[in-house]
C-alpha cells in the first residue's frame, strides 16, 4: 500500500512544504498589492518564505529553484533593510509572481517524476536589475530617518557590517524539533547552512548529519548542539534561530566562556505549538484565517485513509441494519435489546456524521486562488476588476474540491474576459468604472451553490442564437427556445462567442469542459443573465460525493439506483399510449413532447423482467434538457446511498457510474443517466 | 493492517512460510493449485450481482465486508461447461497487484508444499486448452496438479478489452 505513495519522503516533504509556500506567497503578495504598498510584517514573511525555500530547494540540489529563490531574497532583503521609497511595488508584484509561477511549474514537473529543468535564469536577471535599479534610486533619496527605522526593524547583521574578525560571542544553542517532523538532520543543516551565512558555525553535534541517515534518530533524543562565534547579542542570535528553524519545538541557547565576555545566565526558551512556522506547514486548510498565536491542532492525513474509514464505517451501518432487522430477532420482543439497538443506532449515527464532516473543506483557498487570475487578467485585459468573495467558509467534501477548481477558473475567467465590458464601455453605460466578479458559495439542503455573478454587460440572445447556427449546434426552432435553453447553448462543445480568441479564453473548448468537470461530481450549471446587467453563472454540486439520494429500481432480480436529481416524475403507461417506429423503437408522448423509451431489462439484458408496460413503471429522467423514459419492474424506494466505485478491473461500463450497497448488503448498480439518454440518442 | 504486514515482510518471516506453499482445489477431474502468497481469503458461494457488458467469466460483482470485487468463473474461464454452483462451490478471493478478484471453484482441496524440484514446465505444444494459464507442474505422491499463473488468469490479452469503448 505505501508504495503507491511517493518513494522518496525528503522530496515528497520538499514538495508539500513549497507548495505550501508558494500557496501562502501568492496570497501575501495579491493582498499587498491590494493594500498598495508591503508593509513591514509582509515583507518579513515574503523574506522568511524565500529563505527557506532557497534552503531546501539547495539541499534538493534543485540549483534553479534555489538561485530564483536567493534572487527574490536579496530583493526583499533590499527591501526592508534599506526601505527604498518610490518603489514600484505592482512591478514587484509581478516579478515575485512570475518568480512563483516559476517554482509552482518545477514543483509540477518534481510531482509527476519528471526532472526539473526550467531555466530560472533570464527571470534572476530581471530581479537583479530591478534590485539595482532600487539601490540606485535609494542611494539618492537616503535620509538619516530611513537608518534610524532600519535599526528597529532589522534581525539580521547586514552582511558589510560583519567582519568575521570582529564576532566575538561563542554561543552553545542546543535546538529540539518537533515530534515527528521527520528528517531532523536535513533540517539541522539548513540551521548550519543559514548560521554559516553570517557567522562562524565552529562546530556541531551529531558532526555527520548528512552523511549519517541514524543522525536523525540522535537528533530526535538528544536534540541537536551547534556552537558558534557571532558578534550577535544572545536575543539576537535567539531571535535568527527562531526565525529560520522549521518545525522548533525547543531551543536553549547559551554562551560559551570566552574571555573578553561576562558570563551570562543560561536562558530557555520553551516554544509553544503557536509558531508562525507551524501554522505555515499546516496552512493547507486554515492558512486564511490562522493568525499567529492563535492556538492550531491540525495534522494532515492522507485523503485514502479517509477513504478507507468512510468505507468501514458505511460497511457498520449496514451490518447494524443487518442485525438489527434480522426477522429473526424482529419477532421476539425483548425490550433489552430494543434499547441496546436503539443506543447503538444512535452512536453509529454520530460516527457516520463525524466521518463525513472530518472530509469536509472550506472552498476559501480554492476561492482565494482566483484572485490571482482576476488579478493577472485584469492587468493583461486593462481592465479594472475586483473579486468579492462571499461564503468562502463553505464547506465541501475534499474530493469535490479538487473537481472545481479548474472549472471554478474558468468561470471566472470567462467573466472577466468575456462578461465585463471595457472601461469605456463601462463609463458609456452609467456604470462603475471597475468592473466586480462576485464569487459565492452557500449551503442549501443537501447541495452547495457555488455562484460566479459578474456586472457586465450580460449574455445577448441573439448573437448566441446566431452563433450556434453557425456551428449547427442549433436544433430547435430558434423562437421555440426558452431564455434558459438559449443561453445552455454557450455550455455545448465547439461553441464560442467571442471573435478574438485570447491568451484566457474564447477558443470554444471551455465550457463543455467545465460541465464535464461539474457533472463528474454530479453537479448541475444554471445560466441565467440580463442583458446589461449582467450575468449569473450558478454551480449546484452536491455536498458529498459519496453519499447520493437515490431511486432504487427492480429490474428481474437485480435492482439499480437511479440519481434522484436526474428524475423528473414516475409513473405507469398504458400499451397505447406507446408509439413505435418501423426500427421498433418506442416512444411515448408526454405533454406534447416526445421521449424515448429506454427498457432496463433490454438495456441490461435482463431475464424475468416484467415486459408488459401495464405491469412496470416509467421513470423519466432528464439531463441538460434531454429526457427520456426508463422502463423498470417496480419501484422499491428512495434512500440514501454510499457510492462505491466499481472494481478496477472491471474498468468502465456503459451507462453505468458505480455500485452501492443496500441495507441487505446486497450490491445494486447506479445508473449513468447521461450516458444512457446519450447513447438513447445515438441510436 | 498495512503497516503490521510490511513489519512481517521486514522480517522475511511471511515470505519464508509461504514459500513453495500451495492453495490446491478440484474442478471436474483435474486438481489446480496457486502460490498461496496471492491469496488473500477463502468465502463461501454468495449473492453476485451481475454486471451488463462483461465477458460471460466474470460473473460479476460481490460484497466482501464492503469491499466490492469482480469474480470470475475459473470453469467459463478456462472454456469448460458451467456447472451449477453448489455448497462445495468456494471463492478464493486473491491479491495481485492491487487487485482483488475472486476465483469461482468447483471446492478447495488443501494447502501443500510443493518442493521447486517437483514442478517441471507444461508441455510446450499448444496442444492443450488451458495450457495458457498453467505455469507448472507439481508432482506429488498421488498424481499431478495444475499451477495457475494467477497474473495470466486476470491480466490475459482478452481481459483488456474488458474497457469497452463508452
Amino acid at each position: 500500500m505505501s508504495d503507491n505513495f511517493s518513494s522518496d519522503p525528503m522530496l515528497e516533504m520538499f514538495i508539500f512544504e513549497t507548495n505550501q509556500f508558494t500557496e501562502q506567497l501568492e496570497q501575501i503578495i495579491l493582498d499587498s498589492e491590494k493594500s498598495c504598498g508591503f508593509d513591514t510584517a509582509s515583507i518579513n514573511e515574503i523574506f522568511r518564505i524565500m529563505h527557506t525555500i532557497k534552503g531546501s530547494a539547495a539541499m534538493m540540489l534543485y540549483n534553479n529553484i534555489s538561485g530564483l529563490a536567493h534572487s527574490m531574497e536579496d530583493l526583499f532583503y533590499v527591501l526592508r533593510e534599506e526601505k527604498p521609497r518610490n518603489v514600484n511595488y505592482s512591478g514587484i508584484s509581478d516579478i515575485v509572481l512570475e518568480g512563483v509561477d516559476f517554482i509552482k511549474n518545477e514543483i509540477a514537473k518534481l510531482e509527476n517524476g519528471k526532472p526539473s529543468t526550467g531555466d530560472a535564469l533570464a527571470l534572476v536577471e530581471v530581479i537583479e536589475a530591478f534590485v539595482t535599479k532600487i539601490k540606485s534610486c535609494n542611494d539618492i533619496a537616503e535620509t538619516p530617518v530611513n537608518t534610524a527605522a532600519e535599526e528597529q526593524q532589522k534581525f539580521y547583521i547586514s552582511p558589510q557590517a560583519l567582519p568575521i574578525t570582529t564576532a566575538n560571542n561563542t554561543y552553545e544553542a542546543v535546538i529540539t524539533f518537533d515530534e515527528g517532523c521527520e528528517m531532523e538532520n536535513i533540517r539541522a543543516f539548513s540551521v548550519v547552512h543559514s548560521l554559516k551565512e553570517k557567522n562562524v558555525v565552529l562546530e556541531f553535534e551529531p558532526p555527520d548529519i548528512i552523511d549519517n541517515e541514524n543522525s536523525a534518530g540522535i537528533i530526535r533524543q538528544e536534540g541537536f548542539r551547534i556552537v558558534f562565534r557571532t558578534n550577535m547579542t544572545i536575543e539576537e542570535a535567539r531571535t535568527l534561530l527562531i526565525n529560520e528553524t522549521l518545525f522548533l519545538r525547543e531551543l536553549e541557547i547559551n554562551v560559551v566562556e570566552t574571555p573578553a565576555e561576562p558570563v551570562k545566565k543560561r536562558k530557555e526558551i520553551v516554544l509553544e505549538d503557536d509558531l508562525p512556522e507551524d501554522l505555515a506547514v499546516a496552512g493547507s486548510v486554515e492558512s486564511e484565517d490562522a493568525q499567529p498565536g492563535s492556538k492550531q491542532s491540525f495534522i494532515s492525513v492522507n485523503i485514502l485513509k479517509l477513504d478507507r474509514l468512510l468505507d468501514l464505517v458505511g460497511e457498520l451501518v449496514i451490518s447494524e441494519a443487518m442485525v438489527l432487522r434480522n426477522p429473526e430477532i424482529t419477532v421476539l420482543q425483548i425490550e433489552s435489546f430494543q434499547k441496546a439497538a436503539r443506543q447503538l443506532e444512535k452512536i453509529t449515527s454520530e460516527l457516520q456524521d463525524t466521518v463525513m464532516s472530518i472530509r469536509m473543506v472550506p472552498l476559501s483557498t480554492t476561492f482565494h486562488k482566483m484572485n490571482r487570475i482576476v488579478r493577472d487578467m485584469s492587468k493583461k485585459l486593462g481592465k479594472n476588476v475586483q473579486l468579492a468573495i462571499i461564503g468562502e467558509e463553505t464547506e465541501v467534501d475534499k474530493n469535490i474540491i479538487e473537481h472545481i477548481s479548474d472549472p471554478l477558473m474558468h468561470l471566472i475567467r470567462n467573466a472577466v474576459d468575456h462578461g465585463l465590458e471595457t472601461t469605456e464601455e463601462r463609463l458609456a453605460a452609467g456604470k462603475p468604472e471597475t468592473g466586480t466578479v462576485t464569487l459565492e458559495a452557500n449551503n442549501e439542503g443537501g447541495d452547495v451553490w457555488i455562484i460566479v455573478r459578474d456586472d457586465g454587460r450580460g449574455l445577448n440572445r441573439k448573437t448566441i442564437i446566431e452563433k450556434a447556427r453557425e456551428s449547427s449546434l442549433l436544433k430547435k426552432n430558434e423562437n421555440e427556445l426558452s431564455e434558459r435553453e438559449v443561453y445552455s447553448l454557450i455550455l455545448m462543445p465547439g461553441f464560442s462567442t467571442k471573435e478574438r480568441v485570447t491568451e484566457f479564453s474564447g477558443r470554444g473548448v471551455g465550457m463543455d469542459v467545465v460541465v464535464r468537470n461539474i457533472e463528474k461530481v454530479g453537479g448541475q450549471i444554471l445560466i441565467d443573465s440580463s442583458p446589461g446587467t449582467g450575468s449569473v453563472i450558478s454551480i449546484k454540486i452536491p455536498l458529498t460525493l459519496a453519499i447520493i439520494n437515490g431511486m432504487a429500481v427492480k429490474v428481474g432480480k437485480s435492482s439499480y439506483v437511479i440519481p434522484t436529481t436526474m428524475i423528473r416524475e414516475s409513473f405507469r403507461a398504458r400499451e397505447e399510449d406507446v408509439i413505435r417506429d418501423p426500427d421498433n423503437n418506442e416512444m411515448i408522448l408526454i405533454r406534447g413532447d416526445c421521449y424515448p423509451i429506454i427498457r432496463l431489462h433490454k438495456y441490461y439484458k435482463k431475464k424475468e423482467a416484467v415486459t408488459n408496460m401495464q405491469e412496470g413503471i416509467i421513470v423519466m429522467v432528464e439531463n441538460e434538457f434531454r429526457g427520456a423514459c426508463l422502463f423498470a419492474d417496480e419501484l422499491l424506494g428512495e434512500q440514501q446511498v454510499v457510492v462505491k466505485s466499481l472494481p478496477r478491473y472491471i474498468k468502465k461500463v456503459k451507462g453505468i457510474a458505480g455500485c452501492t450497497l443496500l441495507g441487505d448488503g446486497s450490491i445494486s448498480l447506479i445508473l449513468d443517466v447521461a450516458n444512457i439518454i446519450n447513447q438513447g440518442e445515438e441510436r | 493492517m498495512a503497516q503490521l504486514k510490511e513489519n512481517i515482510l521486514d522480517k522475511e518471516y511471511f515470505e519464508d512460510t509461504q514459500k513453495d506453499k500451495y492453495l490446491t482445489f478440484s474442478m471436474g477431474k483435474e486438481e489446480y493449485g496457486i502460490e498461496i502468497r496471492y491469496v488473500t481469503e477463502i468465502i463461501g458461494m454468495q449473492a453476485i450481482t451481475e454486471v451488463p457488458e462483461l465477458p460471460d467469466y466474470i460473473k460479476g460483482i460481490i460484497n466482501l465486508r464492503g469491499k466490492i470485487i469482480p469474480v470470475m468463473d475459473v470453469r467459463l474461464r478456462f472454456k469448460k461447461e458451467f456447472k451449477e454452483y453448489n455448497d462445495r462451490t468456494c471463492i478464493i478471493v486473491i491479491d495481485i497487484k492491487d487487485i482483488s478478484i475472486g476465483l469461482i471453484v468447483d471446492a478447495v482441496s488443501e494447502v501443500m508444499s510443493i518442493a521447486e524440484q517437483d514442478i517441471v514446465p507444461p508441455p510446450d505444444s499448444k496442444t492443450g486448452f488451458h495450457n495458457r494459464y498453467v505455469k507448472g507442474i507439481g508432482k506429488i505422491d498421488n498424481g499431478v496438479k495444475l499451477l495457475l499463473d494467477c497474473d495470466k488468469l486476470l491480466n490475459d490479452e482478452e481481459t483488456e478489452d474488458l474497457s469497452l469503448p463508452v
